[in-house]
């Protein structure tokens, strides 16, 4: 659909009109490297792997994609501006689809640019590179994840800042279903197949699978089921609140 | 006539509160239909509905045979829309935007440049096209959203308000805008500024309390007015008792109301018994009573007058206007 590229466009360039996206991938950067460096003690480990950096991301994001999220609908119905948006030819779907594509292209951006960390393990030892790209893809879907989900809790208020709690908040959740958190805490109370059906829905767990190298196409079918779910929850939260 | 613009029992419920309650509307090409209302009375609601963009909970609308419902996208692409408070994409600049809105319209290239061209002239945006929106005054700002509505040349056009905010010459301007294109295409535009009727519209609806009162011609509108025919006639002090007297005494004269006009003078208001115009008759007896006269005129019955009439009688609507068929 062309009204999807066309949205996609207005929205990636809005991101660059304000200095906030330069801010945005500094802060990025900046955090993602002291994460690795620093926390992730990624020379003292002395292996030749970027699992130090990959490791970080599901919390980085947690931080990082609401922030991206929070204005994609959010803005629109506080400025009224979504008035003037939905009432061009343009369908819902496409709307919601374009706008994450672009949130979604702005998140690799900063992600591409965390390269010199692969240049740099590059040059200190042979890392196995095909697991550093499947940790690259890996950590994309993650974003993507994030950010379905952040599309959908914006388009459910007109408060950045409430949608970007909300999102933190759900994301937060859906991480922490697979870890120890949540299997302790239901422990007996429920029986093993359900607690394993809820880990199953965890966004974390299905992130480690990839990040050690494997890409199975069930890790992925997860992904693309999260990523379309919310979206579709994103249109049906659009139509309903649009004109509240 | 075809209706380009056409609305059957259109309803919105906001919870138990009824927004708009079953209006009909038809607004062929060649006629600029001006909605009035005082505030909260349903013009945007309704505006909104047949826009596509709020979903009524009866009836239904339908832009050049589209329903805005079922055939959403298609009716869309035919209706040139001003939301109220002209609500703009603020970060970007005026160019930048009108070039995202030829494209959302399907058009790319020349015919996209030919667009944006003929509504930049039209509206008179050339000198602001460089500066982000948010950095433009109210009139341009204004001006931006109508670009934006007649770029893609629709056949229907829905401005709320489009004149809100401007000062006198650009309202002019707006007026002037609206006169010039006018000829081909059918246009609903709100407004609460009852002069402005007067200055573009072929026909005026009144809507109150989320009800259609009366849809008819402007002047026909003004002839509901219990002023309709009304002399007025501003003469010395002295004269004030006995022209009461005369005035009163015509048969075709129903009351006679007395305003003050400054320290020595009197405004008198004969009001005509059955709208038929009595300013013959005034005259005539100025002449044969010698009456120095300052000034005499023939009210038409002015829009407002009608318009408080009708939507304070909120409580028993219709209760005096004529129906509107």
């Amino acid at each position: 659909m062309i009204s999807i590229a066309h949205v996609f466009r207005r929205e990636f360039t809005g991101y660059f009109i304000t200095p906030v996206a330069y801010v945005f991938i500094v802060i990025f950067l900046a955090l993602a490297a002291a994460l690795t460096f620093y926390v992730g003690a990624f020379f003292e480990r002395g292996r030749a792997d970027l699992l130090s950096f990959f490791q970080w991301h599901p919390w980085l994001y947690l931080f990082f994609m609401p922030a991206i999220s929070m204005r994609l609908w959010a803005e629109e119905r506080k400025t009224g501006t979504i008035e003037l948006f939905l009432t061009l030819p343009v369908s819902t779907a496409a709307a919601v689809v374009g706008k994450f594509l672009a949130a979604w292209t702005f998140a690799g951006l900063a992600l591409a640019l965390t390269f010199p960390i692969w240049l740099t393990v590059n040059y200190l030892g042979e890392p196995d590179n095909g697991v550093i790209a499947a940790s690259y893809i890996g950590s994309s879907l993650l974003a993507g994840a994030y950010l379905a989900i952040g599309s959908c809790l914006s388009a459910l208020t007109r408060n950045q800042v409430v949608a970007f709690v909300l999102t933190v908040t759900v994301c937060f959740l859906f991480n922490v279903l697979g870890a120890g958190v949540v299997q302790p805490l239901l422990g007996d109370a429920v029986p093993a197949a359900l607690l394993q059906t809820i880990a199953s829905f965890s966004l974390l767990s299905h992130f480690n699978n990839i990040v050690k190298g494997v890409i199975d196409l069930r890790d992925l079918i997860y992904y693309a089921l999260a990523i379309g779910v919310w979206l579709a929850a994103a249109a049906i939260a659009v139509d309903l609140k649009k004109a509240d | 006539m075809l209706a380009l613009v056409a609305a059957q029992g259109l309803t919105k419920h906001f919870g138990t509160h009824v927004a708009v309650d079953r209006v009909d509307l038809e607004v062929g090409a060649g006629e600029v239909l001006g909605f009035l209302g005082p505030n909260g009375a349903g013009k945007s609601t309704t505006m909104k509905m047949i826009a596509g963009f709020l979903t009524p909970t009866e009836g239904r609308a339908a832009i050049c045979g589209h329903d805005v419902t079922d055939a959403s996208i298609r009716a869309r692409r035919n209706l040139g829309y001003l939301p109220e408070g002209a609500p703009l994409y603020g970060d970007m600049t005026a160019g930048a935007f009108l070039a995202f809105i030829a494209a959302m319209r399907g058009l790319s290239g020349r015919p996209a440049r030919a667009a944006i061209g003929l509504a930049v002239e039209r509206t008179g945006l050339a000198e602001v096209l460089a500066q982000p929106i948010d950095t433009l005054s109210k009139g341009f700002k204004r001006r931006v959203g109508l670009a934006q509505a007649l770029l893609h040349d629709p056949p229907v056009l829905i401005l709320d308000e489009p004149t809100d905010g401007l000062d006198p010459n650009q309202k002019h301007e707006m007026r002037a805008l609206i006169r010039e294109i006018r000829p081909s295409k059918a246009i609903v535009i709100s407004t609460h500024i009852l002069e402005e009727v007067d200055a573009v519209c072929t026909r005026a609806a009144v809507i109150a309390g989320g009800r259609l009162l009366a849809d008819a011609a402007p002047t026909v509108l003004a002839a509901w007015s219990p002023l309709h025919n009304a002399v007025s006639l501003t003469l010395d002090l002295r004269f004030a008792d006995a022209a009461i007297a005369a005035v009163g005494g015509l048969d075709r004269v129903k009351t006679v109301r007395r305003d003050p006009a400054g320290p020595d003078a009197v405004r008198l208001i004969a009001v005509s018994r059955d709208g038929e115009p009595i300013l013959a008759d005034v005259g005539l007896l100025i002449q044969a009573h010698g009456w120095e006269v300052r000034d005499l005129r023939t009210e038409t019955g002015a829009l407002d007058d009608i318009f408080r009439r009708m939507t304070q009688a909120d409580a028993e609507p219709n209760a005096e206007a004529p129906g509107h068929d």
